[in-house]
């Protein structure tokens, strides 16, 4: 019993640290429209940035600093701004897919950096000893982890209530209305680039925030963390829940999570060893369809955006397209 | 040294340029970046496989090597096959996923998330069926030859820099010379009024995935006999292919063959002067500098 309650509650934390990660990309995506393909990358600045800071000294790389793991996630969250700022700067004032390509490079070059830079970054060995939130505690795997559910749980909670304020003010009204109809934005005087410069930037501090919390809870962090499969699973989570809900957004992830590691367990249990790499390549087909399929079907997700346009305008959206077809 | 470096730079770029001409097309003409564009790249290279596997087996005359090269009749016949079957699964994508989110009249994004959708399931399904293991087209081992200033290359190395160069010329001229080509141009200026001139856009856009899909099966086909075949081989590339299509400017095929170049050249500068272990980060800082320098690219129009 009391191995099945803390099963349940490290599986949940790790959840949580996606639906973190999740409620990133929604402001990203869900509520301005801004398509980042390099989640990883974010993700992984975050990581890095709180484990150099936080590490008790190591003699073969730079760092660590022995800071507060406090002080790791607030610098995890700016940095990972800092990069999206840039990143978003050069490229949103262009074609909306640019974004997409942009993020894509981004992505690729931060999973190069962490493996290359090895005085940096510990190379392909990754950092451990991250300091765990109640690591003394660590002899009592019960209080443990509920310990750390209730911390990560918390640091979910503010995002989300964060965010839900964001949301309701003038400045969340604006991104969707840039979103739904640039150009009524902008006649209002919106400015629509630094909005979703704004809006990238608080996404990409989210993700990094999530990646330090991951990191700090998992104890280890190494380049394999942060490759492009972890963007997929963090976008099924997203598109699954329902994109533009943060509700969903989280309870995508734990669903995405929970069928993840079900189906890993399976093949673990199901299929012999040799052809495991093989089959866990499934695992992620069955992303990629999900994906698709709930963008043909049900392009709302589980629990989506609740309407903010009137219907009329909707039905005269279709038939201005049947007078057209 | 030098000469070696541009050499190598050639080849590899010359590979780039052909599949950033499928790219550059698509996106003009379909109107968005295709992510899935990659993933066309490694199935031709496995179709070309399977069929010169299969026909090498039925009849064994056709692995034996022709001339200097490495490979038998049955590697052209091979491509020929994958170009078709590329088609075909290109079409198929769009028919299944692409054109209904079109007639839906979804925003580019949701195209572009699309092609995201269908790479990740498209290169899984190749890893389970192939398993991540490299595989090549044949075990024949080619001795380099000296050709100038020291540089050296394989005849298959030189035959796909011709192919390229060959295949640029050839695709530029159906764009301009044919009804086509002139087709194509017309639905990527202005889709609506290509359609009021008598253009059938849908048989376009049809033609444009065929088109698309055969410059990547003989880029796929290439990158597996002068690299290896491996499941993320398209994923790999698709940066490098992005970067060149923007860098020549979308919609331009000379340009798209001369930024592949470009872009080769550098990953092979980046290769001799810094490390091999860089070279993937160099399409990324080409496209910052063109994002930042001239988003329009070398050849593109301005406020494209």
């Amino acid at each position: 019993m009391i191995e099945l309650i803390s099963y349940g509650a490290f599986f949940l934390t790790l959840a949580l640290t996606y639906a973190i990660m999740c409620l990133g990309l929604n402001v990203q995506w869900g509520q301005t429209g801004l398509f980042n393909v390099g989640v990883a990358g974010f993700v992984g600045i975050g990581a890095y940035v709180s484990a150099l800071l936080t590490t008790p000294d190591a003699p073969d790389r730079f760092g660590g600093f022995d800071l507060p793991i406090a002080v790791g996630w607030i610098a995890a969250a700016i940095a990972a701004a800092l990069a999206s700022a840039l990143l978003g700067a050069m490229t949103l004032r262009l074609r909306s897919d640019y974004l997409a390509i942009a993020t894509f490079g981004f992505a690729v070059v931060v999973q190069l950096a962490v493996l290359n830079l090895q005085k940096l970054t510990g190379g392909p060995f990754g950092i451990s000893f991250i300091p765990r939130p109640f690591g003394a505690l660590a002899s009592d795997p019960l209080v443990f982890g509920l310990c750390n559910l209730a911390v990560v749980g918390a640091v979910t909670l503010a995002v989300y209530g964060a965010l839900e304020h964001l949301m309701r003010s003038p400045w969340g009204r604006v991104l969707r209305a840039i979103r739904e109809d640039e150009q009524a934005a902008s006649a209002l005087g919106k400015n629509a680039t630094v909005f979703r410069l704004q809006a990238f930037a608080v996404g990409g501090a989210i993700m990094g925030l999530a990646g330090a919390v991951q990191g700090h809870f998992i104890g280890y962090i190494s380049p394999e963390g942060y490759v492009p499969i972890l963007t997929f699973q963090v976008w099924a989570m997203l598109i699954v829940g329902g994109s533009g809900n943060n509700r969903g957004a989280i309870a995508g992830a734990i669903l995405v999570w929970a069928i993840w590691a079900a189906s890993g367990a399976a093949l673990a249990a199901f299929i012999p060893a040799d052809q495991q790499a093989r089959a866990s390549a499934l695992k992620i087909v069955m992303i990629g369809v999900a994906i698709c399929l709930v963008l043909l079907l049900r392009p709302r997700g589980l629990l989506g955006e609740r309407a903010t346009v009137s219907r009329h305008v909707e039905n005269a959206g279709d038939h201005a397209k049947d007078k057209a077809s | 040294m030098i000469a070696q470096m541009l050499m190598d730079g050639l080849i590899a770029g010359s590979m780039i340029g052909l599949g950033a001409i499928g790219i550059t097309l698509t996106y003009s003409i379909l109107r968005f970046a295709n992510f899935a564009h990659g993933e066309l790249v490694s199935w031709a290279a496995y179709f070309a496989l399977s069929v010169s596997t299969a026909l090498g087996t039925a009849l064994p005359g056709l692995s034996a090597s022709l001339g200097p090269f490495s490979f038998g009749w049955s590697l052209p016949l091979g491509l020929i096959a994958a170009m078709a079957l590329t088609g075909l699964l290109a079409l198929f994508a769009d028919t299944l996923l692409f054109a209904r989110l079109r007639a839906r009249g979804a925003s580019t994004i949701i195209l572009v998330m699309a092609g995201f959708g269908a790479a990740l399931t498209l290169r899984s399904l190749l890893e389970f069926i192939f398993t991540s293991k490299p595989m090549y087209f044949t075990s024949a081992l080619q001795i380099a030859r000296p050709l100038f200033a020291g540089a050296r290359a394989t005849p298959d190395q030189l035959l796909g820099l011709g192919l390229a160069v060959a295949l640029v010329a050839a695709v530029h001229l159906i764009l301009t010379r044919t009804a086509a080509g002139r087709a194509m141009r017309a639905v990527s200026e202005n889709q609506a009024l290509a359609g009021l001139a008598g253009i059938d856009v849908a048989k376009t856009i049809r033609l444009v995935w065929l088109f698309g899909a055969s410059l990547a099966a003989v880029a796929g086909v290439m990158a597996g006999l002068l690299v290896q075949i491996r499941p993320y081989m398209g994923h790999d590339l698709l940066l490098p292919l992005f970067a060149a299509a923007i860098l020549g400017g979308i919609g331009s095929v000379p340009g798209a063959m001369i930024a592949g170049l470009i872009v080769g050249l550098a990953e092979a500068a980046c290769v001799n002067f810094i490390g091999a272990e860089w070279r993937a980060a160099v399409s990324f800082f080409i496209l910052v500098a063109i994002l930042l320098l001239r988003p329009q690219g070398l050849f593109g129009k301005a406020g494209a």
